[in-house]
Protein backbone atom coordinates (compact mmCIF):
# COMPACT_ATOMS: atom_id res chain seq x y z
CA UNK A 1 0.00 0.00 0.00
CA UNK A 2 1.42 3.34 -0.92
CA UNK A 3 1.66 6.30 2.12
CA UNK A 4 -0.80 8.22 0.20
CA UNK A 5 -3.99 5.84 0.80
CA UNK A 6 -3.74 6.93 4.56
CA UNK A 7 -4.20 10.69 3.85
CA UNK A 8 -8.01 12.53 4.05
CA UNK A 9 -8.07 15.75 2.18
CA UNK A 10 -11.14 17.76 4.07
CA UNK A 11 -12.34 21.08 5.01
CA UNK A 12 -12.76 22.81 8.17
CA UNK A 13 -14.69 26.01 8.16
CA UNK A 14 -13.86 26.78 4.51
CA UNK A 15 -9.72 25.93 5.23
CA UNK A 16 -8.49 23.04 3.10
CA UNK A 17 -6.85 20.48 5.43
CA UNK A 18 -5.19 17.07 5.66
CA UNK A 19 -5.25 14.42 7.54
CA UNK A 20 -4.21 10.79 8.32
CA UNK A 21 -6.84 7.89 8.03
CA UNK A 22 -8.58 7.39 11.43
CA UNK A 23 -7.90 10.94 12.95
CA UNK A 24 -10.29 12.47 14.82
CA UNK A 25 -12.03 15.89 13.64
CA UNK A 26 -10.91 17.22 16.97
CA UNK A 27 -6.73 16.22 16.84
CA UNK A 28 -7.11 17.60 12.94
CA UNK A 29 -8.46 20.76 14.00
CA UNK A 30 -6.07 21.10 16.87
CA UNK A 31 -3.37 20.42 14.27
CA UNK A 32 -4.27 23.45 12.28
CA UNK A 33 -5.11 25.71 14.76
CA UNK A 34 -8.68 25.62 14.80
CA UNK A 35 -10.06 26.12 18.10
CA UNK A 36 -13.19 23.71 19.04
CA UNK A 37 -14.54 23.93 22.61
CA UNK A 38 -13.90 20.68 24.85
CA UNK A 39 -14.27 19.66 28.21
CA UNK A 40 -14.22 16.02 28.47
CA UNK A 41 -11.40 16.25 26.48
CA UNK A 42 -7.54 15.66 27.51
CA UNK A 43 -4.52 15.15 25.41
CA UNK A 44 -3.23 12.11 26.66
CA UNK A 45 -6.52 10.34 27.50
CA UNK A 46 -8.89 8.33 25.45
CA UNK A 47 -11.89 10.23 24.27
CA UNK A 48 -15.52 9.31 25.81
CA UNK A 49 -17.83 11.89 23.61
CA UNK A 50 -19.21 12.57 27.25
CA UNK A 51 -19.53 16.33 27.65
CA UNK A 52 -20.53 16.69 23.94
CA UNK A 53 -18.80 20.99 23.56
CA UNK A 54 -17.04 19.60 20.78
CA UNK A 55 -20.04 19.00 19.18
CA UNK A 56 -19.70 20.41 14.69
CA UNK A 57 -21.79 20.37 12.01
CA UNK A 58 -20.80 17.94 8.73
CA UNK A 59 -22.45 19.36 5.69
CA UNK A 60 -24.67 16.60 4.36
CA UNK A 61 -26.34 15.71 7.53
CA UNK A 62 -28.63 17.01 10.19
CA UNK A 63 -27.14 15.56 13.28
CA UNK A 64 -24.44 17.27 15.28
CA UNK A 65 -21.13 14.97 15.53
CA UNK A 66 -18.93 15.21 18.59
CA UNK A 67 -15.43 16.16 17.33
CA UNK A 68 -13.18 14.15 19.60
CA UNK A 69 -14.96 11.03 18.61
CA UNK A 70 -15.95 11.72 15.20
CA UNK A 71 -13.49 10.16 12.06
CA UNK A 72 -12.32 12.35 9.21
CA UNK A 73 -13.31 11.17 5.96
CA UNK A 74 -12.44 12.37 2.21
CA UNK A 75 -14.13 15.30 1.51
CA UNK A 76 -15.47 15.81 4.83
CA UNK A 77 -16.91 19.97 5.03
CA UNK A 78 -17.30 20.49 8.75
CA UNK A 79 -18.60 24.23 10.06
CA UNK A 80 -17.29 24.35 14.26
CA UNK A 81 -18.48 27.46 15.32
CA UNK A 82 -21.78 28.38 13.34
CA UNK A 83 -24.69 30.34 15.66
CA UNK A 84 -26.49 26.47 15.74
CA UNK A 85 -23.83 25.07 17.33
CA UNK A 86 -22.78 28.01 19.84
CA UNK A 87 -26.66 27.82 20.97
CA UNK A 88 -26.50 24.08 21.49
CA UNK A 89 -23.06 24.63 23.67
CA UNK A 90 -24.82 27.35 26.08
CA UNK A 91 -27.44 25.13 26.53
CA UNK A 92 -25.12 22.47 27.20
CA UNK A 93 -23.18 24.54 29.55
CA UNK A 94 -26.38 25.65 31.47
CA UNK A 95 -27.51 22.42 32.07
CA UNK A 96 -24.45 21.53 33.23
CA UNK A 97 -25.00 24.41 35.77
CA UNK A 98 -28.77 23.57 36.65
CA UNK A 99 -27.47 19.80 37.18
CA UNK A 100 -25.60 20.10 40.27
CA UNK A 101 -24.50 22.96 42.96
CA UNK A 102 -22.28 24.94 41.28
CA UNK A 103 -21.62 27.97 43.12
CA UNK A 104 -18.51 29.85 42.05
CA UNK A 105 -17.80 32.07 44.75
CA UNK A 106 -17.51 29.59 47.51
CA UNK A 107 -15.63 27.12 45.40
CA UNK A 108 -11.75 26.19 45.50
CA UNK A 109 -11.91 26.15 41.46
CA UNK A 110 -12.91 29.81 41.55
CA UNK A 111 -10.44 31.66 38.91
CA UNK A 112 -9.05 28.29 37.85
CA UNK A 113 -12.13 26.22 36.54
CA UNK A 114 -12.61 25.15 33.03
CA UNK A 115 -16.60 24.74 33.19
CA UNK A 116 -16.33 28.58 34.71
CA UNK A 117 -14.25 29.82 32.04
CA UNK A 118 -15.56 27.98 29.43
CA UNK A 119 -19.06 29.70 30.28
CA UNK A 120 -17.43 32.95 30.28
CA UNK A 121 -15.81 32.34 26.70
CA UNK A 122 -19.20 31.07 25.50
CA UNK A 123 -20.70 34.06 26.26
CA UNK A 124 -23.36 32.54 29.37
CA UNK A 125 -24.21 35.38 31.48
CA UNK A 126 -27.44 33.55 33.22
CA UNK A 127 -29.03 29.64 33.64
CA UNK A 128 -32.68 29.92 31.71
CA UNK A 129 -33.24 26.38 33.41
CA UNK A 130 -34.26 25.71 37.15
CA UNK A 131 -31.61 24.49 39.17
CA UNK A 132 -32.20 21.11 40.59
CA UNK A 133 -30.77 21.68 43.92
CA UNK A 134 -29.64 17.77 44.71
CA UNK A 135 -28.47 16.48 47.65
CA UNK A 136 -24.96 15.69 47.14
CA UNK A 137 -21.95 14.46 49.23
CA UNK A 138 -18.60 15.20 49.96
CA UNK A 139 -16.35 12.93 50.54
CA UNK A 140 -13.03 13.81 52.69
CA UNK A 141 -12.20 10.32 54.39
CA UNK A 142 -9.13 10.32 51.97
CA UNK A 143 -5.97 11.65 54.02
CA UNK A 144 -4.73 14.48 51.27
CA UNK A 145 -7.68 14.92 48.92
CA UNK A 146 -11.26 15.94 48.48
CA UNK A 147 -13.73 14.93 46.28
CA UNK A 148 -16.65 17.07 46.30
CA UNK A 149 -20.09 15.52 44.28
CA UNK A 150 -21.39 18.87 43.88
CA UNK A 151 -18.68 20.09 41.27
CA UNK A 152 -18.86 17.56 39.30
CA UNK A 153 -19.64 17.73 35.91
CA UNK A 154 -19.12 13.61 34.69
CA UNK A 155 -16.58 14.45 32.32
CA UNK A 156 -14.64 10.76 33.56
CA UNK A 157 -11.02 12.70 33.21
CA UNK A 158 -10.65 11.06 36.49
CA UNK A 159 -11.75 7.76 35.43
CA UNK A 160 -9.52 7.62 32.21
CA UNK A 161 -6.36 8.66 33.81
CA UNK A 162 -6.64 6.70 36.69
CA UNK A 163 -7.32 3.93 34.55
CA UNK A 164 -5.36 4.43 31.61
CA UNK A 165 -1.84 6.25 32.61
CA UNK A 166 -1.63 5.23 36.78
CA UNK A 167 -3.16 1.67 35.96
CA UNK A 168 -4.42 1.90 39.04
CA UNK A 169 -8.44 2.07 38.16
CA UNK A 170 -9.86 3.37 41.16
CA UNK A 171 -12.41 5.74 39.49
CA UNK A 172 -15.78 4.45 37.75
CA UNK A 173 -18.99 5.85 37.60
CA UNK A 174 -22.34 4.39 39.14
CA UNK A 175 -25.91 4.80 38.57
CA UNK A 176 -27.41 6.14 35.48
CA UNK A 177 -27.95 9.87 34.04
CA UNK A 178 -28.32 12.51 36.01
CA UNK A 179 -28.38 10.73 39.35
CA UNK A 180 -25.11 9.06 38.36
CA UNK A 181 -21.31 9.63 40.16
CA UNK A 182 -17.82 8.81 40.06
CA UNK A 183 -16.99 6.50 42.91
CA UNK A 184 -13.69 5.16 44.23
CA UNK A 185 -13.57 1.08 44.17
CA UNK A 186 -16.83 -0.38 44.91
CA UNK A 187 -18.30 2.56 46.26
CA UNK A 188 -16.09 2.71 48.74
CA UNK A 189 -14.43 5.67 50.70
CA UNK A 190 -12.16 7.11 48.90
CA UNK A 191 -9.25 7.45 51.77
CA UNK A 192 -10.14 3.03 52.14
CA UNK A 193 -9.76 2.72 48.34
CA UNK A 194 -6.97 0.96 46.66
CA UNK A 195 -6.23 4.61 45.66
CA UNK A 196 -1.95 4.94 45.28
CA UNK A 197 -2.22 8.91 46.10
CA UNK A 198 -0.47 9.65 42.68
CA UNK A 199 -2.78 12.69 42.89
CA UNK A 200 -3.19 12.30 38.78
CA UNK A 201 -7.42 12.66 38.80
CA UNK A 202 -7.04 15.65 41.08
CA UNK A 203 -5.02 17.48 38.55
CA UNK A 204 -6.89 16.84 35.46
CA UNK A 205 -10.14 17.50 37.02
CA UNK A 206 -11.92 20.70 35.36
CA UNK A 207 -13.54 21.89 37.96
CA UNK A 208 -13.77 22.14 41.60
CA UNK A 209 -14.87 18.10 42.37
CA UNK A 210 -11.32 17.04 43.38
CA UNK A 211 -9.09 18.99 45.38
CA UNK A 212 -5.90 18.72 47.41
CA UNK A 213 -6.59 19.42 50.46
CA UNK A 214 -3.47 21.13 51.67
CA UNK A 215 -5.11 23.84 49.10
CA UNK A 216 -8.32 24.36 50.67
CA UNK A 217 -9.78 28.00 50.58
CA UNK A 218 -6.54 28.91 48.49
CA UNK A 219 -6.21 29.03 44.75
CA UNK A 220 -6.00 25.95 43.82
CA UNK A 221 -4.84 25.44 39.95
CA UNK A 222 -4.23 22.32 37.98
CA UNK A 223 -1.72 21.08 36.17
CA UNK A 224 -3.20 18.92 33.46
CA UNK A 225 -0.06 19.47 31.19
CA UNK A 226 2.12 17.34 33.11
CA UNK A 227 -0.14 14.30 31.10
CA UNK A 228 0.92 14.30 27.57
CA UNK A 229 4.93 15.19 29.25
CA UNK A 230 4.52 11.93 31.07
CA UNK A 231 3.19 10.28 27.94
CA UNK A 232 6.24 11.53 26.03
CA UNK A 233 8.51 10.51 28.80
CA UNK A 234 7.42 6.67 28.66
CA UNK A 235 7.16 7.05 24.60
CA UNK A 236 10.81 8.27 24.88
CA UNK A 237 12.39 4.96 27.39
CA UNK B 1 -30.80 65.36 28.65
CA UNK B 2 -32.54 65.01 31.47
CA UNK B 3 -31.15 62.85 34.46
CA UNK B 4 -31.82 59.06 34.40
CA UNK B 5 -33.70 57.74 37.30
CA UNK B 6 -31.80 55.23 38.97
CA UNK B 7 -32.79 52.51 41.93
CA UNK B 8 -30.49 49.88 43.46
CA UNK B 9 -32.41 47.17 45.60
CA UNK B 10 -31.08 44.79 48.24
CA UNK B 11 -32.79 41.49 48.72
CA UNK B 12 -31.38 38.54 49.80
CA UNK B 13 -27.70 39.12 49.39
CA UNK B 14 -24.62 40.53 51.76
CA UNK B 15 -24.81 44.18 50.78
CA UNK B 16 -21.19 43.41 49.13
CA UNK B 17 -22.70 43.97 45.53
CA UNK B 18 -24.09 47.29 46.98
CA UNK B 19 -20.16 48.24 48.56
CA UNK B 20 -18.96 47.30 44.87
CA UNK B 21 -20.93 50.00 43.51
CA UNK B 22 -19.36 52.43 46.32
CA UNK B 23 -16.08 51.67 45.38
CA UNK B 24 -16.45 53.10 42.16
CA UNK B 25 -15.13 55.97 44.55
CA UNK B 26 -14.72 59.33 42.88
CA UNK B 27 -16.41 57.79 39.94
CA UNK B 28 -19.55 57.93 41.11
CA UNK B 29 -19.92 62.12 41.02
CA UNK B 30 -19.78 61.30 37.22
CA UNK B 31 -22.19 59.03 37.47
CA UNK B 32 -24.45 61.16 39.30
CA UNK B 33 -23.91 63.90 36.69
CA UNK B 34 -26.32 61.62 34.63
CA UNK B 35 -28.87 59.86 37.12
CA UNK B 36 -31.04 60.43 40.18
CA UNK B 37 -30.56 57.82 42.65
CA UNK B 38 -34.51 57.53 43.91
CA UNK B 39 -34.14 55.07 45.89
CA UNK B 40 -31.60 52.68 47.39
CA UNK B 41 -30.27 51.26 51.09
CA UNK B 42 -28.06 54.10 50.58
CA UNK B 43 -30.69 57.28 50.17
CA UNK B 44 -34.18 57.79 52.49
CA UNK B 45 -36.93 56.62 50.33
CA UNK B 46 -39.26 54.32 51.65
CA UNK B 47 -41.47 53.24 48.91
CA UNK B 48 -40.10 52.19 45.55
CA UNK B 49 -41.07 54.90 43.00
CA UNK B 50 -43.99 54.53 40.37
CA UNK B 51 -41.41 54.84 37.54
CA UNK B 52 -37.43 54.42 37.36
CA UNK B 53 -35.36 54.02 34.51
CA UNK B 54 -32.60 51.11 35.74
CA UNK B 55 -32.92 49.39 38.86
CA UNK B 56 -30.26 47.61 39.93
CA UNK B 57 -30.72 44.61 41.62
CA UNK B 58 -28.93 42.61 44.56
CA UNK B 59 -29.53 39.34 46.18
CA UNK B 60 -31.79 36.16 45.36
CA UNK B 61 -35.43 35.88 46.13
CA UNK B 62 -35.47 34.10 49.05
CA UNK B 63 -38.59 35.06 51.08
CA UNK B 64 -42.02 36.09 50.34
CA UNK B 65 -41.45 39.55 50.48
CA UNK B 66 -38.71 39.19 48.12
CA UNK B 67 -41.01 37.92 45.54
CA UNK B 68 -43.44 40.66 46.44
CA UNK B 69 -40.67 43.46 45.72
CA UNK B 70 -39.42 41.89 42.61
CA UNK B 71 -42.88 41.87 41.42
CA UNK B 72 -43.03 45.76 42.07
CA UNK B 73 -40.06 46.48 40.92
CA UNK B 74 -40.45 45.23 37.88
CA UNK B 75 -43.58 46.97 37.28
CA UNK B 76 -41.86 50.08 37.78
CA UNK B 77 -38.50 49.42 36.02
CA UNK B 78 -37.95 50.28 32.48
CA UNK B 79 -34.46 48.06 32.55
CA UNK B 80 -34.21 45.99 35.45
CA UNK B 81 -30.59 44.68 35.60
CA UNK B 82 -29.48 41.62 38.13
CA UNK B 83 -26.70 41.96 39.91
CA UNK B 84 -24.26 39.73 41.44
CA UNK B 85 -24.45 35.89 41.58
CA UNK B 86 -26.99 36.03 44.20
CA UNK B 87 -29.77 37.52 41.93
CA UNK B 88 -28.47 35.89 38.58
CA UNK B 89 -27.75 31.79 40.72
CA UNK B 90 -28.97 31.68 43.72
CA UNK B 91 -25.46 32.45 44.83
CA UNK B 92 -24.59 31.79 48.70
CA UNK B 93 -28.36 32.07 49.86
CA UNK B 94 -29.14 29.35 47.66
CA UNK B 95 -26.57 27.09 49.04
CA UNK B 96 -29.40 26.01 51.64
CA UNK B 97 -32.05 24.29 48.89
CA UNK B 98 -30.22 20.99 49.06
CA UNK B 99 -30.67 21.21 52.88
CA UNK B 100 -34.24 21.96 52.76
CA UNK B 101 -36.24 25.33 54.69
CA UNK B 102 -37.22 22.97 57.36
CA UNK B 103 -33.31 21.97 58.59
CA UNK B 104 -32.23 25.30 58.55
CA UNK B 105 -34.99 27.01 60.10
CA UNK B 106 -34.65 24.23 63.05
CA UNK B 107 -30.66 24.80 63.01
CA UNK B 108 -30.86 28.29 63.68
CA UNK B 109 -34.39 28.54 66.10
CA UNK B 110 -33.80 25.38 67.82
CA UNK B 111 -30.72 23.95 67.62
CA UNK B 112 -28.84 26.77 68.75
CA UNK B 113 -31.11 28.61 70.46
CA UNK B 114 -30.80 28.68 74.38
CA UNK B 115 -33.75 30.95 75.32
CA UNK B 116 -37.53 31.25 73.49
CA UNK B 117 -36.83 28.90 70.72
CA UNK B 118 -39.37 29.55 67.63
CA UNK B 119 -39.68 30.80 64.44
CA UNK B 120 -40.33 34.34 63.91
CA UNK B 121 -43.76 34.86 62.26
CA UNK B 122 -43.76 38.62 63.23
CA UNK B 123 -41.87 41.44 61.04
CA UNK B 124 -39.07 39.09 59.71
CA UNK B 125 -40.72 37.32 56.47
CA UNK B 126 -41.51 33.93 55.67
CA UNK B 127 -39.05 31.71 53.67
CA UNK B 128 -39.79 30.25 50.27
CA UNK B 129 -39.46 26.72 49.94
CA UNK B 130 -36.43 27.65 48.09
CA UNK B 131 -34.17 30.46 47.22
CA UNK B 132 -34.26 31.24 43.14
CA UNK B 133 -32.53 33.97 40.88
CA UNK B 134 -34.77 36.87 40.52
CA UNK B 135 -35.49 35.75 36.46
CA UNK B 136 -37.05 32.59 37.67
CA UNK B 137 -39.72 35.29 38.77
CA UNK B 138 -39.86 38.06 36.47
CA UNK B 139 -37.89 38.97 33.32
CA UNK B 140 -34.17 40.38 33.62
CA UNK B 141 -32.79 42.95 31.13
CA UNK B 142 -29.00 42.68 32.09
CA UNK B 143 -27.24 40.21 34.25
CA UNK B 144 -24.07 41.15 35.55
CA UNK B 145 -22.47 38.63 37.44
CA UNK B 146 -19.73 38.36 40.01
CA UNK B 147 -19.33 38.28 43.55
CA UNK B 148 -19.35 41.08 43.46
CA UNK B 149 -18.70 42.62 40.23
CA UNK B 150 -15.68 44.42 40.84
CA UNK B 151 -16.53 48.29 40.46
CA UNK B 152 -14.98 48.86 37.18
CA UNK B 153 -17.57 46.43 35.99
CA UNK B 154 -20.13 48.64 37.17
CA UNK B 155 -18.30 51.52 35.57
CA UNK B 156 -18.12 50.13 32.01
CA UNK B 157 -21.26 48.74 32.33
CA UNK B 158 -23.46 51.55 33.70
CA UNK B 159 -22.06 54.02 31.35
CA UNK B 160 -22.73 51.23 28.89
CA UNK B 161 -26.15 51.44 29.36
CA UNK B 162 -26.58 54.99 30.40
CA UNK B 163 -25.44 56.56 27.32
CA UNK B 164 -26.50 53.30 25.11
CA UNK B 165 -22.76 52.38 23.98
CA UNK B 166 -21.94 48.21 23.13
CA UNK B 167 -21.25 46.17 25.61
CA UNK B 168 -19.91 42.93 26.39
CA UNK B 169 -20.50 41.64 29.41
CA UNK B 170 -18.59 37.93 29.51
CA UNK B 171 -15.47 40.51 28.29
CA UNK B 172 -15.71 42.01 31.87
CA UNK B 173 -17.08 39.25 34.60
CA UNK B 174 -18.19 35.99 35.07
CA UNK B 175 -19.51 33.68 37.52
CA UNK B 176 -17.63 33.93 41.13
CA UNK B 177 -15.83 36.45 39.48
S1 LIG C 1 -16.46 23.85 39.77
FE1 LIG C 1 -16.23 25.64 38.48
S2 LIG C 1 -18.27 26.05 37.75
FE2 LIG C 1 -18.45 24.72 39.51
S3 LIG C 1 -18.66 26.07 41.23
FE3 LIG C 1 -16.53 25.63 41.04
S4 LIG C 1 -15.74 27.34 39.84
FE4 LIG C 1 -17.93 27.30 39.53
S1 LIG D 1 -14.59 14.27 39.55
FE1 LIG D 1 -13.74 15.81 38.15
S2 LIG D 1 -12.59 14.61 36.64
FE2 LIG D 1 -13.95 13.20 37.70
S3 LIG D 1 -15.78 13.10 36.44
FE3 LIG D 1 -16.15 14.65 37.99
S4 LIG D 1 -15.52 16.58 37.04
FE4 LIG D 1 -14.66 14.94 35.81
S1 LIG E 1 -23.22 38.29 44.73
FE1 LIG E 1 -21.69 38.06 46.33
S2 LIG E 1 -21.24 40.17 46.95
FE2 LIG E 1 -23.18 40.21 45.81
S3 LIG E 1 -24.75 40.00 47.37
FE3 LIG E 1 -24.30 37.94 46.66
S4 LIG E 1 -22.75 37.16 48.10
FE4 LIG E 1 -22.83 39.39 48.33
S1 LIG F 1 -14.72 17.00 24.24
FE1 LIG F 1 -15.87 15.90 22.77
S2 LIG F 1 -17.59 15.28 23.89
FE2 LIG F 1 -16.40 16.28 25.41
Amino acid sequence: MSESVGVKTLQIDGQEVSARSGQTILEVALENEIYIPTLCHLDGLSDVGACRLCVVEVKGNNKLFPACVTTVFEGMEVSTNTERLRKHRCNILELLFAERNHVCSVCVSNGHCELQTMAQNQGLTHVRLPYRNPELTVDASHERFTVDHNRCILCTRCVRVCAEVEGAHVWDVMGRGINSIVITDLHEDWGKSSCTRCGKCVQVCPTGALFDKAKIGSDHPKYPDFLPYLNQMREAQ
Amino acid sequence: MSKLKLATVWLDGCSGCHMSFLDMDERLLELAELVDVVYSPIVDAKDFPDSVDIALVEGAVASVDDEKKIKKIRAHSKMLIAIGDCAITGNVPAMRNPIGREAILDRAYFENATIQAQIPCVVVPELLKVVRPIHEFVKVDVYLPGCPPSADTFHTALTALITGEPLDIPALTRFGA
